[in-house]
């Protein structure tokens, strides 16, 4: 069987069903995952295939069921503990934050926590203020998690094997408004893990440097192609996972381009898009030939109204903006 | 009505005037033909008299301000008159001129996304009154690397700031022209040459050194020294160290030890040539700090002799020593290479007869040293056996001009050929 395409939603279906047949330690638990199929469809046809003791439903208590995660983590086992959406996982946060970033840490590297959080990630189409986070700056700044947060689905399918084979807990950002997305993903048999720290040239170009991930680098994309038409040809690195972060990749990339915008959906102030912008005005300061731009998520609660929430989200039209501000044109 | 009075152009030549000193003080009464300001321009200093009659109402530019002309000076009018619109209309034409992208109207100037902070759209401050380089991080690199001069390139980035683009523009304008001069398109070589990356200390040599022959006017100053009591004296000195040194390895004073200290008692006793040209302005130096031209296999580096007018031809020589060690090792750190007042170099050893030295900024000077060479002299009419040495001065005119630095030569003349003078320091 050779590479066949798939939508988002598959991928991260095969891999959880490929780890949880290598590896009878791998579980999923979270609401709705079982009888119902999973909130998105994600987890479909997992409890027919592995059971009720490794695919658990649980009640809504995000607090609890990560807790009983973390713990199963810390015997031995490998739980992959689903969140409906990461904004349920506030309610969670002392679980994450508290026990499953530190316990390594704590047991003076006797307790290991080899957990997977995932879930949507990022506005979601009005679902309002409370629920349309993109959390990256929460859980890409604390040490002790890893956060991966994948664009396409054979990053998904790849990024999420390495996520449960890792001894460490990771933050898995998947995009709502991702799952149905098609894409190429190697055949089953070829295993393919996707390391993390290493970033992906999503598109070559010499004019400006584009880093996105997520939902965002899908704007990315049509703003390039945009440009593409006017004579600039943006280079586009896909970080793919943002603790660790693949410095290197986007120093070699501006070092080409000596230009660059970072796209993200999360809030302005702080978080993976500022320290992107500081590593590279520190490490490629001499090869830049302008300031580095960045197109956010406008820094306002999202609001319900859908034109609204249109224009807090990062617009093609305001990536192509920024890049010709980058490249004085 | 109050108007904007402008500085008058005071000579046909004159691109900028320097107000010296204002005449009048706000809120003075002026006259036709009144005196207002001295102004020093290219020429001379010259008067700058009022065209016009009524209360000098505002003075925009304090004194020692140069100012090219037209540049607005003063405001005039009646008594109590209110000038409020036209300080806001000096202020607005002092504004940061149009934003490069604006041609295209689809676009928002300042190009700031509006989820990040909105300090980043206030206008930029006004054009900078220093003379400062705007340029990207980049263009300064290259600069660096390539040895290029900034200062004159147009900047085509906001606020003027020089990009990439500028530099290439810059370097595809004379290529044509030397094409046309160069005949066959492709030298012939019979091997191609070899290139080799400059290392970060060549690079550094060859900056310095184009900045320094590009940007100061050199001129230069020979002199013939008596070198006989000079070489008595080194004999002297050195077999009394021998002498008192028992079994150990004695110490031995060089001539260029008793060079360096003779230039450096000069410099005391001549404080004019002890000083550096540096942005417009005369740096009269306190301290006699010596940078030492030291070849290394890489180069040339100047470690610093600090205070060598006040050292003991023996102290003197062993700091000049270790320092020439560090030199060798490439363990001269940052700050003793930094802050010479003035440079000595010697190319005697090779026994180079003369030469003329260029400048390492920011001095304002330096002494080419060369061998002391065995000639025939005449002495009361007679020819005679004798030591003679050649010192040449290259100066900064802008700081020091002739006569100064023969005077500085001719007193250093004197502390060589009487090098008992050098115990006073």
């Amino acid at each position: 069987m050779s590479a066949r395409t798939i939508r988002y939603r598959e991928a991260i279906r095969e891999a959880m069903a490929e780890e949880m047949e290598r590896d009878s330690d791998v579980l999923l638990m979270g609401e709705e995952v079982g009888h119902y199929q999973g909130a998105y469809k994600v987890s479909e046809g997992l409890l027919t295939r592995f059971g009720e003791r490794r695919v658990l439903d649980t009640p809504i208590a995000e607090a609890g069921f990560a807790g009983i995660g973390v713990g199963a983590a810390m015997t031995g086992l490998r739980p992959i503990v689903e969140f409906m959406t990461w904004n349920f996982s506030f309610v969670a946060f002392d679980q994450i934050i508290s026990n499953a970033a530190k316990i390594y840490q704590m047991s003076g590297g006797t307790i290991r926590c080899p957990i997977v959080f995932r879930g949507p990630n990022g506005a979601a189409r009005q679902v309002s203020s409370q629920h349309s986070h993109a959390v990256e700056p929460f859980y890409a700044s604390i040490p002790g998690l890893l956060v991966a947060a994948p664009s396409t689905p054979r990053d998904a399918k790849g990024l999420l094997k390495w996520a449960i084979r890792d001894d460490n807990p990771v933050i898995f950002l998947e995009g709502e408004t991702l799952y149905g997305e098609k894409g190429e993903v190697p055949a089953p048999e070829l295993d393919e893990l996707i390391p993390f720290g290493c970033a992906r040239v999503a598109r070559e170009g010499d004019a400006c440097t584009l880093v996105a991930w997520g939902s965002a680098l899908q704007k990315a994309l049509e703003a390039a192609e945009e440009l593409a038409a006017v004579g600039i040809e943006c280079e586009i690195i896909d970080p793919r996972t943002l603790r660790p972060l693949d410095t290197p990749a986007l120093v070699r990339s501006v070092r080409k381009t000596h230009r660059c915008v970072v796209v993200h959906e999360h809030w302005p102030y702080g978080g993976p898009g500022a320290e992107i912008v500081d590593r590279l005005q520190r490490e490629a300061f001499d090869d830049l030939d302008a300031p580095i731009e960045r197109v956010a998520g406008l820094d306002v609660p999202m609001p319900y109204a859908s034109n609204l929430e249109a224009r807090v989200l990062p617009t093609v039209q305001r990536i192509v903006r920024a890049v010709r501000a980058a490249c004085y044109r | 009505m109050a108007k904007i009075i402008g500085l008058p152009k005071l000579s046909p030549t004159m691109e900028e005037g320097t107000l010296i000193a204002w005449a009048k003080a706000e809120g003075d009464a002026v006259e036709i033909d009144d005196l207002l300001a001295e102004v020093e321009t290219d020429k001379a200093t010259m008067e700058f008299r009022s065209f016009d009659r009524g209360v000098l109402l505002k003075i925009l530019v304090p004194e020692g301000a140069a100012l090219a002309p037209g540049a607005p000076v003063a405001i005039l009018g009646k008594a109590g008159e209110e000038i409020g619109p036209l300080l806001e209309q000096l202020a607005a034409q002092a504004g940061p001129p149009a934003a490069p992208v604006a041609a295209d109207p689809g676009l928002v100037p300042a190009a700031v996304d509006p989820g990040l902070a909105p300090a980043a759209v206030d206008p930029p401050p006004g054009p900078a009154a220093s003379d400062r380089i705007l340029a990207s991080p980049l263009v300064r690199r290259l600069a660096r690397e390539q040895g290029l001069e900034l200062r004159g390139v147009q900047g085509s980035g906001p606020r003027g700031r020089i990009i990439k683009r500028d530099l290439e523009a810059l370097s595809a304008a004379p290529a044509p022209a030397a094409a046309s001069h160069a005949g066959p398109a492709a030298p012939y070589l019979r091997e191609p040459s070899r290139i080799e990356p400059a290392s970060a200390t060549r690079r550094t040599i060859a900056r310095r050194l184009v900045e320094s022959k590009q940007t100061i006017p050199h001129y230069y100053l020979t002199m013939e020294v008596d070198a006989g009591p000079l070489w008595d004296t080194r004999k002297a000195l050195n077999a009394d160290l021998a002498a008192s040194a028992g079994k150990l390895e004695p110490e031995k004073i060089s001539l260029n030890d008793l060079i360096l200290k003779a230039c450096a008692g000069a410099l005391r006793r001549e404080p004019a040539t002890n000083v550096s040209w540096r942005d417009g302005q005369l740096h009269r130096h306190q301290v006699v700090d010596l940078s030492i031209a030291v070849a290394i296999p890489d180069g040339l580096v100047t470690p610093v002799l600090r205070d060598a007018d006040r050292l003991s031809v023996l102290e003197l020589s062993r700091q000049v020593r270790a320092l020439a060690e560090s030199a060798r090792a490439r363990k001269l750190r940052p700050e003793q290479m930094q802050g010479g007042t003035f440079s000595v170099s010697n190319l005697g050893m090779y026994g180079i007869e003369s030469f003329s030295a260029v400048i390492n900024p920011p001095e304002g000077a330096i002494l080419a040293v060369g061998a002391v060479r065995e000639e025939p002299v005449i002495r009361e009419g007679r020819i005679v056996p004798g030591r003679r040495l050649r010192l040449t001065l290259s100066c900064d005119h802008r700081a020091i001009d002739g006569a100064t630095g023969a005077s500085y030569l001719a007193t250093l003349r004197r502390l060589l050929e009487a090098p008992a003078l050098l115990l006073m320091g």
